[in-house]
């Protein structure tokens, strides 16, 4: 019986982080190219208070996290294209604003939250199976608009001028692809949380970003060291008993920086061989 | 005749939270047109460009491109923007960006095809880029990359080039290709090119304005000191340089 339990929870830990390995690699890719990492933070961020809303209302904190990044997404592209509100202050506000929110909703629920911490944090050993089938079907989305503005996101994402100038609707796209940033980060929310979330949607395409100048092959190699780290991750929190979510992401982190001291020293040894 | 008009602007005006970027400017450009327009930064040089291209709708005035409303004729125009504009470590390569110049006659949700791929090919042995066409796009030099965008302008068969700042970041050899160029590309379409740099504009540039908000047109590439002097509100030498093919300007 603990082997079955064993099977099941593992089996879906693997699935989840397979699930969430492919969302991250293929829009990190256009979070890391179009430079909008910290506008990425801000919206899983904000999905707090979606989070706290669930909790308040009884209804699934994913659900009301989804609902919170896909509102923050387009507040947040409405706001920097219409306003003359700097993007940086639009970041910062809508990051406190929905933290903010999720803390007062917790509060004003009856008794205590439970699983909070897995959202913060994450927690991929609990992912439930209904959450498996969610993270999939946002998966299959997100494929399948990838593939179809596929030329559009490379020009949206390379020079936005050019794309108003050869009469694309950058606007609409642009919102688009912030509402695709949301639903990944509801998809890596049970993985590493949705603190850590930013990082999962960065690191992986930014390390891909090393060995390719093909955006596809960028995304194809950002999946796969996706699956790497949480694999990875997994692991070596299983071995020495540590947080699953913070552990992928040092693992991540950890790899990014020492290829980026590699390519350095090797960049330095080079000139100084040259000379 | 109007037809031949292929950018027409009348009485027109921009203005920025009040402050005039374009003061009632009155401009013409025939089909075979080599315009070069140059003036001070912040002179409006950048916001003419957006009026024709139809990015800014001027708050008086009329602008036609080819007899249509500019946002119309986008289509028919192509656009090399400023050198710096973009990420030089972005992941694409040449033959990518070229293609994105056919943005216009693709259309949403239909992907590039082999007809794409082919005019894009075309486009860059144009511009003498063929043999770079996987490379990605910051590896080239300036001047590469300054061929690399005109070949992507040049893609979907324009009838108007425009130029912004082209010669910014381009060492003077190069500078002589890049004319001899757009020499050869003048017969085939209109091109305007604006420019801070006065002594980028050489020899093949058939008509010169000056623009400082008011544009001092007269049709020709005769210019007056006393037209640099109102443009640039100080006393402006005119240098000719020696290595590169030139027209000293005429001495008053």
């Amino acid at each position: 019986m603990f082997e079955a339990f064993q099977f099941e929870f593992m089996r879906n830990a693997m699935l989840a982080g397979l699930l969430a390995s492919v969302a991250c690699g293929i829009v990190g890719v256009y979070v890391v190219v179009k430079k909008i990492v910290s506008m990425s933070g801000s919206i899983a961020h904000a999905s707090f208070g979606g989070i706290g809303l669930g909790y308040l209302l009884n209804f699934s904190p994913v659900l009301g996290a989804m609902i919170f990044s896909l509102l923050s997404a387009l507040t947040m592209g409405l706001v920097t294209r219409r306003t003359r509100l700097p993007e940086d202050t639009a970041i910062g506000i809508l990051w406190a604003l929905g933290m903010a929110l999720g803390v007062i909703f917790i509060g004003l629920s009856a008794g205590y939250a439970p699983d909070l911490m897995s959202y913060l944090f994450g927690n991929i050993l609990t992912v439930p199976s209904n959450d498996l089938y969610l993270m999939a079907a946002l998966d299959l989305i997100i494929l399948a608009l990838t593939a179809a503005f596929y030329k559009e996101f490379l020009l949206l994402s390379f020079d936005e001028e050019f794309g108003t100038v050869v009469g694309m609707p950058v606007n609409v796209l642009y919102l688009l692809l912030l509402c695709m940033v949301a639903l990944t980060v509801v998809v890596l929310i049970r993985v590493v949380g949705m603190i850590l979330v930013i990082a999962m949607l960065a690191f992986p395409a930014a390390l891909a970003r090393q060995f390719t100048h093909d955006i596809k092959k960028m995304m194809m190699l950002a999946v796969v060291f996706g699956m790497f780290f949480t694999f990875g991750g997994l692991w070596i929190s299983y071995l020495i008993n540590l947080a699953s979510g913070a552990t992928i992401i040092l693992l991540s982190g950890l790899t990014l920086l020492s290829t980026y001291i590699v390519v350095g020293l090797r960049n330095s040894l080079k000139v100084r061989f040259t000379r | 005749m109007a037809s031949t008009d292929v950018v027409r602007l009348e009485n027109v005006w921009v203005s920025y939270n009040g402050t005039p970027a374009l003061e009632d400017i009155n401009l013409r450009v025939d089909e075979h047109d080599f315009l070069g327009i140059i003036g001070p930064n912040g002179g409006g040089k950048s916001t003419l460009l957006k009026v024709v291209l139809g990015l800014i709708r001027p708050q008086r005035g009329t602008v036609t491109v080819l007899g249509n409303p500019p946002a119309r004729s986008r289509s028919s125009i192509g656009y090399v923007p400023q050198y710096s504009n973009y990420d030089h470590n972005f992941p694409v390569s040449v033959i990518e960006v070229v293609m994105m110049g056919r943005y216009g006659k693709r259309g949403i949700l239909k992907p590039y095809d082999k007809s794409d791929r082919e005019a894009a090919e075309k486009s860059l042995s144009r511009v003498g880029m063929l043999s770079q066409a996987s490379t990605q796009i910051g590896q080239l030099s300036g001047g590469q990359q300054q061929r690399a965008f005109i070949a992507r302008a040049l893609v979907s068969e324009p009838q108007l080039l425009l130029l912004d700042e082209p010669t910014a970041s381009v060492d003077s050899a190069t500078q002589t290709n890049f004319y001899e160029l757009l020499e050869d590309l003048k017969k085939g379409m209109a091109i305007i090119m604006v420019s801070h740099d006065i002594g980028a504009i050489s020899v093949f540039v058939d008509k010169i304005a000056c623009l400082n908000v008011q544009l001092f047109y007269h049709g020709s590439k005769e210019i007056t000191p006393e037209i640099l002097e109102s443009t640039y509100k100080c006393p402006v030498q005119l240098i000719a340089h020696g290595e590169v093919p030139h027209r000293v300007l005429r001495e008053h």
